[in-house]
């Protein structure tokens, strides 16, 4: 996982709440076999709709989500966090997350900026004024800003996943941390424990 | 205090523990099929991570794979995919792979013990929920999620939070004719589906001890059916006999080595576990489910349950809509419901001894008119030895359809499916709603019933059938 210290890039504001993650990626996009790819079911059934903000050429490049309360409610598919990373996106910003949601971003990479409903609503207001706008996320100092200043404020995240993100480790990259212990034990095991290849 | 043997197989494999998180455990067999691994895989490449111990994992095609034509190429697209998908990954990770038309291919919870790779003290860890099968020869088994099995496929170990322990002991002997699926499908109706939460469970007792290697799976497949982490059985000079000569079992001084060890993994006199149910295998009887849990089930003798018996109203509406996805109505004797399929088949009940009873049931007799009976073998080396011992014959000469090996209508994954409203027999673990295929009806049975079941075309046991004619 790549460490995630401060992010700026185009704003794109989703002005809904409760998009559980059926909305994110319906489940007939989940027959993948990859963990890449997903962007094209992202949203599926509002990209049929011209006038939904990703349709729009402005928001093309954009990386930071700012999207109503209670966002990656329902199942728990990881395939909602993998959809919105596929596409681009390195920050949602909501005023709630689901936990499961929360998490998986977590174990992903992805950045889950939890702060205030107000924030949220200024910050569309700054985006809709300023179509293309940038955001800027600072993890180390759990700020966001928008580029000309008018919204400056704090953001919350649980301090052992912000550690993770800011030293750019991910589960697997925690366990491997711990390597000398793994090979330590592995010293230790008898040796007619079975194995599936013999050398 | 003593330690169970939940806790000391357990304690064998910490890599690290620290106060305020997981215990890392160190995984001794990682499974992999072809339906939960390849977001795995490819996050590894995502990473530029490989697999640590390619020499401890191993990977079988089962879920998807076709059971007949299997010399030909896979027909549904996607089942395709993923099947080439796991092909594409073993060769560029190193994976041991038996691939469809593969002497050591079948479903992974078969191939395991088959080849001796399972054995007591394991950890054992699959992207499959009835990975807790493997507990029947005294390991910790069980099943993962897809980042799991990417953390595994990379470490080789797995954070896990130490669960509690229980103690499931079943005194007394099994009845005549009532098997190791009776005896669990009776424990899932006594404690309900959740009745495991939690727990790593030892099931003991003389009806455990007495039974052969393949029941005690049996038993410990259905593990996850009643909420447990994981089922384990101590093992015994039963569990030794079956590895003994396997091909991927301990030889020679090593042999010695190994049984020295397994000998000490028994729960200690003086251990302390943290629930205990008592059971009498005496009472049992064939046993039979009516509704779309495996915890929904009566004695094979009894009648559909009317919701009304119910004092719980969630049971109460459980019951109701169980019913009505069943198309059954209460007070109906179990032995008069008509079945049109039979499934003889799965990781629960897909091995050697199941077939060999399903023909012994079978000899002589008829599928009955329009009641069609599938045998599908748990592996291609269960296949081959049933037909060795002329078995295939046995269920070609009663009409029964003599299958290629994989999981085929257990999941309705590949072709092998029900039809809305059409209702099965089966002796596989999951009789929910649209398991076997959509709006498909399930009874999960013993083998014995489900053969029995086949000739008389409703619900019985061998009991049931006139003597035959041979
Ligand atoms: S036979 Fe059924 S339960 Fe067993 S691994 Fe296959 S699908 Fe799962």
């Amino acid at each position: 996982m790549d460490k995630f210290t401060t992010h700026t890039g185009v704003g794109v504001p989703l002005r809904r709440s409760n998009v559980d993650t059926d909305q994110i990626i319906p489940a007939v996009y989940l027959k993948r076999v990859t963990r890449t790819g997903f962007e094209d079911g992202l949203f599926a059934a509002w990209r049929n709709d011209p006038e939904f903000v990703l349709n729009q050429d402005v928001y093309a490049e954009g990386t930071v989500l700012v999207a109503g309360p209670d966002f990656g409610t329902g199942s728990s598919r990881e395939h909602a966090v993998w959809a919105l990373q596929n596409y681009g996106f390195k920050v949602v910003l909501s005023a709630r997350f689901a936990d499961i949601f929360r998490g998986n971003s977590g174990k992903a990479g992805l950045l889950a900026a939890q702060t205030d409903e107000k924030v949220i609503q200024r910050l569309w207001t700054y985006l809709e004024d300023n179509p293309g706008g940038e955001i800027t996320v600072d993890l180390e100092s759990k700020t966001v800003r928008t580029a000309d200043g008018s919204v400056e404020d704090s953001f919350d995240i649980d301090d052992y996943t912000r550690w993770r993100l800011l030293e750019g480790l991910d589960d697997i990259g925690i366990t491997l941390g711990h390597e000398a212990d793994i090979a330590s034990y592995e010293t230790t095991r008898p040796s007619w424990k079975p194995a599936t290849q013999h050398v | 205090m003593g330690k169970t043997l939940a806790e000391k197989v357990w304690d064998e494999h910490v890599v690290r523990s620290t106060q305020g998180e997981p215990d890392l455990l160190y995984i001794d067999l990682h499974l992999i099929h072809e339906v939960t691994s390849p977001q795995a895989f490819d996050g590894l490449r995502l990473a530029g991570r490989k697999v640590r111990r390619p020499d401890l994992t191993l990977a079988t095609e089962d879920h998807n794979v076709p059971t007949v034509d299997w010399d030909k190429p896979i027909a549904d697209p996607v089942s395709k995919t993923q099947v080439d998908t796991l092909r594409r990954n073993a060769e560029e990770f190193g994976v041991r792979l038996h691939p469809l038309g593969d002497v050591e291919q079948g479903i992974v919870h078969v191939v395991g013990p088959q080849l001796g790779l399972t054995q007591p003290g394991m950890t054992i860890v699959c992207g499959d929920s009835h990975t807790s099968t493997h507990g029947a020869f005294g390991a910790i088994a069980f099943g993962i999620g897809t980042s799991e099995v990417e953390h595994v496929l990379a470490t080789q170990t797995l954070p896990q939070a130490k669960p509690k322990t229980m103690a499931v002991t079943v005194n007394g002997s099994l009845p005549d004719g009532v098997t190791a699926k009776d005896l669990v499908l009776t424990l899932i109706a006594h404690t309900g589906t959740g009745g495991g939460q939690g727990y790593i469970v030892e099931y003991r007792g003389q009806a455990i001890e007495e039974l052969s290697m393949e029941g005690r799976m049996t038993v410990c497949n259905m593990s996850i059916e009643w909420g447990a982490k994981a089922g384990m059985i101590a093992p015994d000079e039963t569990t030794f006999a079956y590895i003994e000569g396997k091909p991927e079992a301990p030889k020679g001084a090593d042999w010695d080595a190994a049984v020295q060890h397994w000998k000490s993994l028994r729960t200690d006199d003086d251990a302390v576990f943290d629930a205990e149910i008592v059971l009498d295998a005496a009472e049992m009887t064939p046993f039979v489910t009516w509704g779309t849990n495996p915890g929904q089930g009566v004695p094979l003798g009894a009648t559909v349950p009317d919701p009304d018996d119910f004092e719980d109203a969630t049971d109460r509406t459980a019951t109701e809509n169980a019913l009505e996805y069943m198309g059954l109505t209460a007070g109906t004797p179990m032995r008069e419901i008509k079945v049109d399929t039979v499934f003889v088949g799965s990781c629960t009940n897909g091995r050697i001894e199941d077939l060999r009873l399903a023909a012994e049931v079978i000899e002589g007799h008829q599928v009955a008119e329009g009641t069609r009976l599938l045998v599908v073998p748990g592996s291609v080396r269960v296949r081959m030895q049933a037909e060795a011992e002329g078995l295939d014959k046995v269920f070609l000469a009663a009409g029964a359809e003599w299958r290629g090996a994989g999981c085929s209508m257990c999941l309705g994954m590949n072709p092998d499916q029900l039809t809305p409203g059409e209702r099965s027999a089966s002796t596989s673990n999951r009789n929910f709603e649209g398991r076997q295929g959509k709006g498909g009806r399930t009874h999960l049975v013993s083998v014995p019933v489900a053969a029995a079941t086949a000739v008389r075309g409703t619900l019985s046991s061998p009991a049931d059938l006139v003597p035959a004619t041979v």
